[in-house]
């Protein structure tokens, strides 16, 4: 053990220098999207630690390999073994004792802040998230004569709870800007605080796998001064009644999704188009065919999975519109005091589309 | 006399069509004689079952449990076949352990192509914006394909690496039970047909994960090859971890205590106690799932109280620990290959040799990290956030005493060592980005964004890739006796080594931004099309170093002046103090260890191989 004294003072010495010299690379090349919730404020606290210890980490293994590499390397023609070193019990306990130290720390103040940024003794605002293949859609229970929208607005600085809920897969929110996700999962209602800090124009997007269009599956997210929040919502107040069923079932196409698969420009997706389908000839893959009336748009939509028609995915649609339709009628009888049948809506918004 | 036929694995083929024909027009038969409408899944679960009783029956896996059933002697043959070319053994059923770890490790190496081909077509296919020649479930099939595709690849090297090498390092003329070792192998073949072939048969969109409801729900119908296929992978894990454990605890040489084993063989066992005890629980989820979509049993739908979560912790509670199946075994080869390229002891032998089961049994209750935003209930997030950053501690382990074993070491920089600094760097990169997805607050942003997928990737590669690569390399000469092309090798570790750090560090990079996992495309606005280039440019280097490999491998093998030195490493393990390629038996006499593995640069030989009677 030749000058170990001497090597370890000068891989020391590297090991401070490359310390810095890694952070400020990982800082470089390492950026987070911008700050938008006061969340991603105290979480950003946490990344710029991490990454602390990562340059620290990466510089106290790498300098040590490549010191080795370099200095420690066999002279040509040396046959000879090096130092019979076994092993040494302190420094075993030390780097096992120090890392757990650190993991400690790290739990801790992680489960603080996740504690944090989970409460919702302060909730200000709730809004209702219902992701489903392959669109969003939100209600807000606030404001209970307010129609769903396809947009996610959001007053600044206000401590927001989504309440989100899917019909069909599971699917995930995810605003980058606000760093925070949550899965929506069937059959259970799942929950996430934001409390957005900067006003602009953000993207939600779908964070798990959710079938063909998953990658599309995004949003906008409008974040609003109270003022043009409050005008927003003078905006929106329409009453359901007051429109006809046509353009009713045209806002049923947008909150159900649809228009996802069934264009209504007469190109192909999932489904057929819907312009020109009313009255037109429909071949099954059973070999038999029918008329598109309205008998067989309510059969189609209510049980799609009884008949397929030919040169479309057999099972992509769900079948569980009935019960879906159902609940929000419930809703709106409850909100507005209107009858309103969701279902024949959408069949006379179809009829239009010739 | 050899035929073309008389290959095992020709006849496994033949009669895996006939088996899949058979299972599916008896389900379509059934049902148009009931006069019901034709049920196309169905028929091709049925149809897939019976295909894989169909290869291992023609292939002759069951030839001899058959036998035994009728009372006949199965003598084990030792040796190539009788009345046919030696090297048609590598192509049927055969017993002996290093036949079928290079079986293992072949078959490993081309299922990788596979995979890796499907990545660079959909990495081609992100290098822009918008949707350039896939369609979206094109894609979707492809990257699910990819995950599922790499990870029978990397279980099939394992397997490789543990029946070569154990067996031999122990001092066991063969694995406990041959048959047993052969049907293992044998069963992952018709498995990689079922899920490639479920490529092409409707495809599917889940991942590899397969989260219901949307497993349960999805139209494209080769979920159900690729469900099968992974589960019969299990199968092949569990029977061949039970073998394994077996051999070591019982067929040890004389003198060999477990503190005096190989540190390979520590994580071998290490490897083998998680397949053996955790993947039955994949395998029941698995199960459910094609349950719930052929028979229309209901376990994970919620319209009738069924529970998408529950899925999710049955899933993880295997495939988390699986993570460590996958890299134990190359963690293992650093450490066996560090002290003989650094002339110097291992560093703390115990303390690695412990780290290894301290990894795998913590690694039996950190599963949950995986389900951080899933909405499972809150205190579980706390409890899985301590238990997981507690994986850190082994870890770091192991990274400190390879780095003491190489201090003031006297090293030396053939392939395999070049492989081994390459894996400490890239697991070192894996470990390092680690700890932030398992602090909640932090993993809410980075979970199922493209961090997640560099992470992962720096681990495989880290922690299988690139010390399997290193692995071959270093025990090469040992089965074939002959050498690789050295120069080749370098080029293979120069392309690969900054190939990889380019293609995880810019994965990295775009998740921090907001690049999600498995999306078809991504938005413009994210300002990420180089870094996209970048990492598909990287992707294209890696494939065509392991392409120089493959090549090296093969032309080493057949160019008759590379004849290899017995011992070319100066190693001190007993495989090396015979003659290359190591005899069917493998040693002509028991030999005896008479200390501790790694005294280098002490005058003590490890193992004894000519024992004195009595010795």
């Amino acid at each position: 053990m030749q000058n170990n004294r001497k090597h370890l003072a000068v891989v020391t010495v590297l090991v401070l220098i490359f310390t810095v010299v890694t952070y400020y690379i990982l800082a470089a090349i390492y950026i987070l999207p911008d700050q938008a919730s006061a969340e991603a404020a105290s979480i950003d606290n946490m990344f710029t630690a991490h990454f602390m210890l990562i340059a620290f980490l990466f510089a106290l293994i790498v300098v040590f390999m490549l010191y080795s590499v370099v200095v420690f390397r066999r002279q040509p023609g040396d046959e000879t073994d090096g130092p019979h070193i076994h092993g040494h019990t302190g420094l075993e306990i030390m780097w096992t004792a120090v890392p757990l130290l650190a993991v400690i720390v790290f739990s801790v103040w992680g489960a603080q802040m996740l504690y944090d940024i989970t409460r919702d003794d302060d909730v200000e605002m709730t809004v209702n998230v219902i992701g489903r293949k392959w669109s969003w859609i939100f209600e807000y229970p606030d404001y209970p004569d307010l129609g769903p929208s396809q947009v996610l607005v959001l007053p600044v600085n206000t401590a927001i709870m989504m309440q989100m809920e899917s019909p069909d897969v599971i699917h995930s929110f995810w605003v980058p800007e606000f760093r925070v996700k949550q899965d929506l999962v069937p059959g259970m209602t799942t929950y996430l605080r934001v409390t957005p800090t900067e006003t602009g124009t953000f993207r939600l997007l779908c964070a798990e796998i959710c079938g063909t269009l998953h990658a599309e599956m995004v949003a906008e997210v409008r974040v609003l001064s109270q003022a043009d929040f409050d005008s927003w919502i003078q905006e929106q107040l329409i009453s359901l009644a007051a429109l006809t069923a046509e353009e009713r079932g045209q806002l049923w196409s947008a909150e159900y999704a649809c228009a996802a698969c069934h264009s209504i420009t007469g190109a192909d997706g999932v489904g057929p188009t819907w312009l020109g389908l009313f009255g037109t000839e429909r071949n099954f893959t059973d070999g038999t065919s029918a008329i598109a009336d309205e008998e067989y748009l309510r059969a189609m939509i209510l049980n799609p999975n009884d008949r397929y028609v030919v040169g479309y995915a057999q099972g992509a649609m769900p079948a569980n519109f009935g019960d879906q339709f159902a609940t929000r009628q419930a809703q709106i009888l409850a909100n507005e005091g209107v009858e309103i049948d969701i279902l024949e809506d959408l069949i006379a918004y179809i009829k239009s589309l010739d | 006399m050899f035929t073309f036929l008389s290959l095992g694995i020709v006849r496994g083929l033949i009669g895996q069509a006939i088996g899949a024909a058979v299972g599916y027009y008896l389900v379509a038969s059934i049902r148009q004689a009931a006069g019901l409408p034709p049920y196309q899944e169905g028929a091709l679960v049925l149809g897939a079952i019976f295909s894989v009783f169909g290869f291992l029956l023609a292939a002759g896996v069951f030839t001899d449990w058959i036998k035994w059933i009728g009372g006949a002697e199965t003598p084990l043959h030792h040796g190539p076949p009788k009345g046919r070319p030696a090297w048609t053994r590598y192509f049927g059923v055969d017993y002996n352990h290093k036949v079928i770890g290079i079986q293992y490790s072949i078959t490993g190496i081309i299922v990788l192509l596979v995979g890796g081909i499907l990545a660079l077509i959909f990495r081609i296919e992100l290098v822009y914006p918008g949707m350039q020649f896939l369609d979206h479930d094109t894609y979707n099939t492809f990257f699910s394909a990819h995950g599922i595709i790499m990870i029978a690849a990397i279980l099939l090297g394992v397997g490789g690496m543990i029946n070569y090498l154990v067996p031999m390092m122990i001092g066991a003329a063969d694995m406990a039970f041959p048959r047993l070792n052969a049907f293992s192998y044998w069963i992952t073949v018709p498995s990689a047909v079922l899920i490639i072939s479920g490529i092409f048969i409707g495809g599917w969109d889940t991942g590899w994960v397969a989260y219901p409801p949307h497993s349960t729900t999805t139209p494209m119908i080769g979920v159900q090859l690729f469900l099968l296929g992974f589960w019969l992978t299990g199968f092949s894990s569990i029977a061949g971890a039970i073998n394994l454990l077996v051999t070591v605890m019982t067929m040890r040489a004389k003198g060999m205590s477990l503190f005096r084993m190989p540190i390979f063989v520590w994580a071998a066992v290490a490897t083998s106690l998680i397949q053996f005890t955790a993947t039955q629980t994949v395998g029941a989820a698995l199960t459910m799932i094609v349950a719930e979509r052929v028979l229309g049993l209901a376990f994970f739908d919620p319209r009738v109280s069924g529970d998408p979560l529950l899925y999710q912790h049955i899933f993880w509670f295997y495939s988390h620990p699986a993570v460590y199946v996958f890299v134990l075994p190359g963690l293992g080869i650093i450490s066996e290959l560090l002290p003989v390229f650094s002339r110097k002891p291992l560093f703390g032998y115990k303390w690695i040799a412990l780290s290894s089961i301290a990894i795998a049994l913590v690694g039996f209750l950190v599963w949950a990290h995986h389900m951080f935003t899933s909405g499972m209930a809150d205190g579980l997030r706390y409890f899985f956030m301590f238990s997981t950053l507690l994986v850190a501690v082994p870890t770091g382990v192991k990274f400190f005493s390879w780095v003491a074993t190489m201090w003031q070491g006297k090293l030396s920089f053939e392939t395999p060592m070049l492989f081994v600094l390459g894996a400490i760097s890239v697991f070192l990169i894996g470990g390092l980005t680690g700890p932030i997805l398992g602090t909640v607050p932090t993993d809410l942003h980075l979970h199922d964004s493209y961090w997640v997928v560099g992470h992962f990737h720096a681990t495989m590669f880290g922690g299988f890739v690139f010390p399997f690569f290193a692995a071959v390399y270093y025990w090469y000469p040992k089965a074939t006796g002959r050498m690789y092309n050295e120069a080749l090798g370098r080029l293979h570790f120069w392309l690969m080594v900054p190939g990889f750090w380019v293609m995880s560090l810019g994965q990295m990079q775009i998740g921090l931004l907001g690049m999600r996992r498995r999306i078809a495309d991504y938005d413009p606005a994210l300002g990420i099309e180089f870094t996209q280039f970048l990492i598909t440019a990287a992707a294209l280097v890696i494939g065509w170093s392991v392409l120089i490999m493959i090549y090296n491998l093969w032309a080493s093998a057949r160019a008759p002046q590379t004849a290899a030195a017995n011992n070319p490493w100066r190693s001190r393990s007993p495989e090396w103090q015979v003659a290359s390629p190591i005899s069917e038996m493998n040693y002509d006499q028991p030999f005896v260890v008479t200390a501790d593995p790694y005294e280098y640069g002490l005058d003590v030989q490890y193992v004894n191989m000519t024992p004195a009677a009595g010795d």
